[in-house]
This record gives C-alpha cells, structure tokens and sequence, in this order.
C-alpha cells in the first residue's frame, strides 16, 4: 500500500510540474487556447461547400417570356448571382478563363418555339471543372431548378426524386465539418505539446536531471501523458462549446460517450506524440517530425473526404491513423447519436496505437542514445 | 591620431543591459582608462564583470550608451568600420566553419578580409607552422579538439596583419597544454610583428605574462598597472600554512574561509594552505585562528592581489552558505571501503574512443576529481557511472550497483548536478525543490523539513523565478536540488564552470562540509587547481587515464615537488605519455 501511495506521489508531483510549467509560460498560456477558438470559428464561417453567389452568365438567345421566366428562377434561389449578360456564346470562355464565372447557361434561339410545340428544348451549361466540388453541386442546383420549373409548366416527369437528407437536413457543410473539428484541432496540439515535452527537457538538460531520480520511465511516461492529455480534453470543451452554442448545431449523441471516445482518442495522439519526443535529440527535430507526420494524417482522416473514397493501399494505412477514428467517432456521436454499440470498432484501433506507442516511448526514454 | 602611444583611450564610458528579471543594470559602469600601443594587455575580472561587453564596444559591435571610446584614434561609435578595417577581433566562439576543412576555413577568412593572393602563401605557412597545424590542413574544421580550434581561430584572425588584436578569453575551455602554446604564439607575435594585443582572461597566470592589467568587476575599473606593481598590494598579507599530519589541506582551508573579517582569502596548494590576511589583522590575532597550526609568510603573486581587490569591492556579497564549523580532527569516514568501482571501462561512438579502458575505485567518503581537457572523456566516464550512457564494454559498480539496470531505488542514493543549468527555468525556486522532493518520493513532513533546510543553507529565496538568478545562485539551486534527498553518493558535473572566484570558494566550502559528514564525491573539473581539494583525482586526456592518485601522487608522477602546480603537474604528465605513446609507436 504505501509503495502504492509513493508511486502515485511521484507521478503526482511529476504532473503537477508540467502544468507548472505549461501555464507559467504566458506565451504558452495563449498558444493552447486562443487558436483553437479562432480556428472553430474560421472553420465554421469559411470552410463551406455550400452554394452561395456563385457567379454565372447567360446567353440568351431566345429572349422571350419563358427564357425570361426560368431565368429569373435561377436569379430568385440565392445561390447564383448574374454576373453577365453576355451578346453571343463566344464570349463564354472569356468569362469562365478570368474566374468571372463558374456557371455559363446559354438558352438556344428556339426554346420557346420548341416549348410551345409541346417539344423538349435543351439549355446547355458550361461549368468551371477547375473546382470539381462547386462545379458540381452548381449542376445539380440548376437541375433541380429546371426540374421545379418543368413541374411548374404542367409537366410532369415519370419518375421524381424525393430527396431527405438525415442528420444534417439542409445539407450544409459546416453541420458535418465542425463536430469533427472537436477531434482534428486538439490533436495537432497535443500531439505537438506531448512531442515537444521530452524534447524540451533533453535540449534543457533536465532530462538527465529526471532520469538519475528513481522515477521509473513508466511514471515519467504517465507523467507526461496525464497533462497533456488534459489540455487535449480542455480544448476539445471548448470546440465543442463553440459549435453547439455559437453555431447552435443540435447535438444528438451521449456527451458521457462522446468524452470517453475523446479520452480514448487523445490517450493515442499523445502516445504517439510522446514516441516522437523520445526519438528526439531537440525541440526542432520535434516539430519537424510532428508537422511531417501532421499533415498526411489531416489528409487521410475522412475529415474532408471520405476514407471509403480512396485507393485500398490508402485506406489501410488509415489504420494507424487515430485521428480518422477520433473523427468517426466525433461525428457520428455528435450528428447521428451513434451508442457505443456503433463506435465500439473504433477503440480497437486506437488501443492498438496507444499500446505500441506509450511503451515505445517508454522504453526511448533510457535507450535513446544522445 | 590623437593620443599617439595609447591604442585605445575611454573616457566615461557605460553600458546598460537589461537584466533577465526585467531591471536594467550597468554592464560598464563609468569606465575611463588609456591602453599603451606595442603592448600585451590583459583585462581581467571575474564572469560578468563586463570583459566581453568592454571587448565587443572596442570592435565597434556595440555602442556605448555614454562616453568616448577611440580605437586607434578613431571614435569607434562614429566610425566602426574605419576601425574594424585595422584591427582583428577573436569572440570567445570564434566562427569557424566546422564543415569546412582548415585550409578552407583560411581561404575564407583571407578572402572576407581581402588578403592579397601573393600574401596569403606566406602568412598561411607562418601560421600553419606556428600553430603546429600545418599537418591537419586538409582535416574538417568540426573534428579538431578545443585547442586545436581555438589556435585555427587564431590563425584566421591573424590572416591578416592588424594594428590591433583583440582576444575574448582565449583559452576558456581550452586544455592547459593548448594553452600555454596559444601563449607562446602571443608572445612570438608580439615580437615578431610589434602587434598590441589586447586579451581578456579570466586566467591570473595568463595575466601575470602580460605588460599592464586591468581588473575590472561589475562593470566598474578596481585597478590597472603591471602584474608586479598589482602583486605589491598584497605584499606582507599572504601565507602559507601546513596543516597538522592526518589533517586535509581543505579542512584548514574552510576553516580560514570560515573567518572573513581576518581572511581574505584561502586556498589549498601541494598539500598545505595558502592565505591572505586581511590588513587590520596582524599576526597575532591570526595565531589566535590557528593555535595548532604553524604558518610563515610566503611570496604574493598576482592572484592574491586579485582576491584581495576582489573581496574589497564584493564586501561581503561573495558571503559563503552556512556550514557547521570546520572540524579540527577528520571525523571517521566509514571503513574506507569502495562504494564506486570501474574496471576496463570503455565507451566508443563509432569509430571515435571516448573513453579508452579506464578502471578505478573510490572510497567512502572520499572527493575523487576526474580532470582534464574539455573533450578529454571526463563527462562521458561521468554519465556512464551515473548511468545516463551504457558502457561498450567493462566493469561499473556504483554502491554495489550498476546504476543503468539496478532498480529505481538505487538511484535514489546518488545526487546529481549537471553541467549546465537543469533545473526548470520557469519554475521558482521552491517549485523545482518541491518537484525533485516528490521525484525522489519524500514523505511530506521530511519534502517540507529538508526544503527548508536546504533553504537555508544555500540562502535560496524561494520566490524567485530560478532561470533568472545569477549564475552563482543557479548553481546553488541546483545543489540545493541534488542534496535534498541527503544522497550517500553525489556526482557534480564541472559544477564550477562559469561562476567567479568567490563562488567557487564558497562552492568548494560546501564541498568540504559534505565529505565530512561522510558524503562520497565525484567532481569533474577543468580548472587543474581544484585538484587540490580532492582527496584523488584521475587525469584524462584524449579518454585515457594518464594519472591516479592523490594530488601528491600525480605531482610525484609528473617529476615535481609540492611547489609544482596542478597545471605543470598535467602538462607534465601529459606530454609524458605522449612521448611514451611515440616510443612505442616507434618500437612497433
């Protein structure tokens, strides 16, 4: 028992150090909260999808009521906003080549005669394909328009689609990208704060210090992950703050369950950070090897695109990736209320990283050489 | 010109800094002083007593925030180039390019400083034989040892002819056989060329070699004249005192520096005891501190000059850490019997030997110093018996132990003190002493009792920020830190390293009161005249152990009496076994 209390004691007084000396540091002080809140809410305002003012022009060569007609449709949604009526199609590739529109509709001559005769009457529509995604959802907005249009004129297709997006009923990216955000910002934090940690002592020389006191590197380990950890969970509260009550997206799931798949999920990003300090001999290898591994880690994380999009090579390697978990797990919590019983496959990864890393880095801690 | 004769002429001159803590001091405080040109000058003074700032102001790489600074009678504020085009000036960290071999480094500092082509054959065999290089041209910069780049930087500064040179302390962390011939170079130089050099040391038996001194501490000029005018201060003040048989010379020694109102000073030296009265102290009040113990008056060198200019401007700010008083009789130190055992030790990185089969042991309660050179394997045969490094091969035992597998618990009886400052800077004092409590798994009521203690005996502010104490309260701290569990064995790493002279006396005090209480000692040092504490030191040199024994012993070894000093001593033994080493490669 009291080995117990002396091995807790020590761990203890470990913590207790690296919190000192986290929050002792105003620079630091900001750095670990300031940022994650800009970067909530830059990504709830500018990273989007959604359509709005999408530039088009329009060559209206048929110049009667009914062209008139759908055009002020296209003009009416709010998500394309005329930025020329050009005189022939000629002038289209101009426009598209300066960026001055992504969407170019010309109405043919004879739309109204053919309409009128009971024909079809073709519109074509040339988009920008430089941006695939906008490109793409702009089609899909002005077929939905001609579609509304058609019904409107009494025509009526064989088969309609009725669409009903669950979760996110109107479709919006910031409604499926902020509650990953509650997994994504934290973990380039901690991750770098754990890979900083040791980095900094052995730059410092108060590793040394460290390792001729009887602190087992297991304690060391535990000592270093427990507030790292902590500032990991305190930034996820505050992301999490910022996209439920500033941007007021209903949350669906568990927040006991959403908290212990965080606990689980930063347990393995600061495993790894801490396999990444050990393996360094300063604070610059640190942050080089940190941003190396970041980015593809960012990339393969189905934060932005779908992992079940990419080549199978890719997907495995999604594996001991703990963000595309901790991702999964956020979202589908958040938006879709998943239960424990829908994530549980999650953890398995995770544990497995946590696993190897933390005793990896254990073990570092003695046998790196310097 | 204007003041021919003099190279350099200040008048009233300052320098304000800001210290770490935020409150701006006087680096150069009122500074006003004439250098005679054609001469050998030293500017002395202790660690941050403004030697460099002083030097950096006169190469025009800082201006001086009041007075008049001319430099070969340029106004070197207004003209800095006019000044730098005709002197040289060798930082402490001289640049040179460690990737780049030597001949390239003195292609390249010929080329900055424009050297005509059919100059530079001439000058570059001059310096290359001088410097005894001319056999490494073609080795990178990176791999030469400490001394053989200090004497490339020289070379380098010396591409060119200047009408002045200016040397940031040379030989910091240069080994003494290095150093003496960096001085013999000087000395050629000045001679050959009639060059005035100007050199900061903190050396007084480099200062004692050149034509005026100046002494300068915490900015402010103490005096200035030749080494033997200097030395007359403390003319019929000094002594020496042989401590009774049985007795350490450093026990004698702590108890002279234990009584600052009649001491000046106190160091041990071959044995026996060298001190300076204070002057209102005569001879019979000095009877009075030592009634067992004869003492006769002996000839004052410059040092005790220096120490006592020192000690009168510091007042008592050098003022030691409390110990208990000096025992008279050395008090038993267990059965003798060795708690540190090495045999055959070796470590190589590559193919570089760091540490070539060394062995020795060290007994309870005994200060073992391993000396040598910087780069010599002091500080890896260290690590490896702290067990921060494995050994390639051989034998360790560290009380009974090897500390690198034993269980966490051994290590619990050894203190450590790093080289360089390794405590966490932005923690107060009391916090890193907190933490270190708790790492070595102190019970609260005795973390609280020995914070406390250690407090007051190394007179610690526990509010301080620690990476804002001076150097010399650093070093405090962090043996503050390293006694705290009360350690059977304590290892200190060149703990005296950049403090001044005062602190180191006051560091060695400790030193003393702890091997009395039977604490074991494991000191690395590169200053050869703290040997003299140790009860036996280990010389090392290039990793190998060239000496073993008591100060006595290795003096003995050396070929010389008690009157030899440590670094005639190590230059000796040094050359010795070079020599030897050259026979048998001859032989083979």
């Amino acid at each position: 028992m009291e080995w117990l209390t002396v091995w807790l004691a020590q761990i203890l007084s470990l913590c207790r150090k690296e919190f000192l000396a986290v929050i002792k540091d105003p620079a630091n002080r900001t750095i670990l909260f300031v940022p994650v809140l800009m970067q909530s809410v830059l990504f709830g305002y500018g990273a989007t999808f959604d359509l709005t003012n999408v530039p088009y022009v329009v060559v209206d060569e048929s110049r009667s009521a009914t062209s008139t007609a759908l055009l002020a449709r296209i003009d009416g949604t709010g998500v394309f906003r005329r930025a020329a009526t050009l005189e022939t199609p000629a002038q289209i590739a101009a426009m598209i080549d300066a960026g001055k529109a992504t969407v170019a509709i010309t109405i043919p001559s004879d739309f109204d005669q053919r309409l009128t005769r009971g024909q079809a009457s073709p519109v074509e529509v040339v988009l920008d394909g430089r941006n695939s995604s906008t490109a793409g959802a702009a089609a899909g907005q002005i077929g939905t328009i001609v579609a509304d249009f058609n019904r409107s004129r009494g025509v009526h297709p064989a088969v309609t689609v009725e669409r009903r997006a669950w979760y996110n009923p109107n479709l919006l990216t910031r409604w499926s990208l902020l509650p990953t955000l509650i997994a994504s910002l934290s973990f380039m934090q901690t991750l770098l704060i754990a890979a900083l940690s040791v980095a900094r002592e052995r730059e410092q020389g108060t590793f040394d210090q460290l390792m001729v006191t009887p602190l087992r590197p297991m304690q060391i380990m535990v000592g270093k992950l427990l507030p790292a950890m902590t500032i990991g969970l305190i930034q996820s509260t505050l992301v999490l703050l910022v996209i439920r009550f500033w941007f007021q997206i209903p949350m669906q799931g568990s927040l006991v369950l959403l908290y212990c798949c965080l606990i689980g999920f930063t347990t393995a990003a600061v495993g790894l950070g801490l396999s990444i300090s050990a393996l360094s001999l300063n604070m610059q290898q640190a942050m080089l090897y940190t941003f190396i591994v970041i980015m593809p880690m960012m990339l393969l994380s189905g934060m932005v695109t779908p992992v079940r999009n990419m080549p199978r090579v890719l997907q495995l390697a999604t594996m001991v990736n703990p963000l595309r978990f901790g991702i999964d797990m956020a979202r589908r919590i958040y938006l879709e209320g998943a239960g424990l019983s829908d994530i549980a496959f999650d953890f398995v990864p995770l544990a497995a990283i946590t696993a190897v890393s933390l005793p990896l880095a254990a073990w570092l801690f003695r046998n790196r050489l310097s | 010109m204007t003041d021919t004769g003099f190279t350099v002429v200040a008048q009233g001159l300052r320098k304000v800094f800001v210290a770490p803590d935020g409150k701006p001091f006087d680096a150069i405080d009122d500074l006003s002083f004439r250098i005679r040109a054609g001469t050998l000058t030293a500017l002395t003074g202790p660690d941050g007593a403004g030697k460099t700032t002083l030097m950096r102001m006169m190469a025009g790489l800082l201006r001086p925030d009041a007075g008049t600074l001319q430099v070969l009678g340029e106004d070197v504020s207004l003209r800095p180039q006019a000044v730098q085009n005709r002197i040289s000036y060798m930082p402490q960290r001289f640049g040179l390019y460690e990737d780049l071999s030597v001949q390239e480094n003195l292609d390249l500092y010929a080329d900055l400083h424009g050297v005509p082509m059919e100059q530079r054959r001439e000058r570059f065999s001059r310096m290359l034989e001088m410097t005894d290089m001319a056999r490494f041209t073609a080795r990178p910069a990176g791999k030469l040892s400490g001394g053989m780049k200090q004497k490339l930087g020289l070379a380098c500064t010396l591409v060119r002819s200047p009408d002045l040179l200016l040397l940031d302390e040379p030989s910091v962390g240069v080994d003494p056989l290095s150093r003496r011939d960096l001085w013999t170079i000087l000395e050629q130089l000045i001679e050959g060329e009639n060059l005035s050099v100007i050199v900061s040391t903190a050396y007084m038996d480099e200062a004692a070699r050149c034509t005026d001194v100046f002494v300068v501490n915490r900015g402010r000029l103490l005096a200035e004249g030749s080494p033997e005018d200097l030395s007359h201060r403390a003319k019929g003040l000094t002594y020496e005192a042989a401590p009774p048989p049985g007795m350490p010379a450093r026990v004698l020694q702590a108890r002279l520096i234990d009584a600052p109102d009649r001491i000046v000073d106190a160091v041990p030296r071959g044995g026996r005891v060298w001190f300076i009265r204070q002057p209102d102290c005569d001879e019979a009040a000095l009877r009075e501190l030592l009634p067992d113990t004869p003492f006769e008056p002996r000839t004052e060198e410059l040092e005790d000059a220096f120490m006592a200019l020192l000690r009168e401007h510091d007042g008592d700010s050098g003022k030691t850490a409390e110990h208990a008083p000096a025992a008279t009789v050395p008090q038993s130190k267990g059965d003798g019997h060795p708690v540190i055992v090495v045999r055959d030790l070796v470590r190589r990185f590559g193919d570089f030997t760091a540490v070539a089969s060394t062995s020795f042991s060290v007994a309870q309660g005994e200060i073992f110093g391993l000396l040598g050179p910087n780069g010599a394997g002091k500080t890896t045969t260290f690590r490896m018996l702290c067990g921060l490094l494995p050994a390639t091969s051989g034998h360790l035992e560290v009380a009974g132990l090897n500390l690198r597998k034993a269980r966490a618990e051994a290590r619990g009886r050894i203190g450590y003190v790093s080289q360089k400052f390794a405590l966490y800077g932005n923690l107060t004092v009391r916090e890193n002493l907190e933490f270190f409590a708790g790492a070595y798994g102190l019970p609260r009521k005795r973390a609280h009792a020995r914070i406390e203690a250690v407090l007051k005996q190394f007179d610690l502010e526990p509010g301080a920020v620690s990476g804002i104490l001076p150097v010399g309260y650093k070093q405090r701290l962090a043996m503050a830190a390293g006694l705290l569990h009360e350690p059977d064995i304590l290892f200190l790493d060149e703990p005296t390293s950049g403090i001044d002279p005062m602190a180191r006396r006051a560091f060695w005090r400790t030193i003393t009161a702890l091997a009395q209480d039977g604490v074991t000692i494991i000191v690395t040092t590169h200053f050869m005249e703290e040997a003299e504490y140790c009860d036996r030191i280990a010389i090392q040199d290039d990793g190998r152990m060239l000496a073993l024994g008591t100060p006595q012993q290795v003096r003995e070894q050396a070929g010389g009496d008690r009157a030899m000093d440590m670094n005639t001593a190590f230059i000796a033994n040094v050359e010795q076994s070079r020599a030897a080493l050259a026979r048998k490669g001859e032989a083979a």
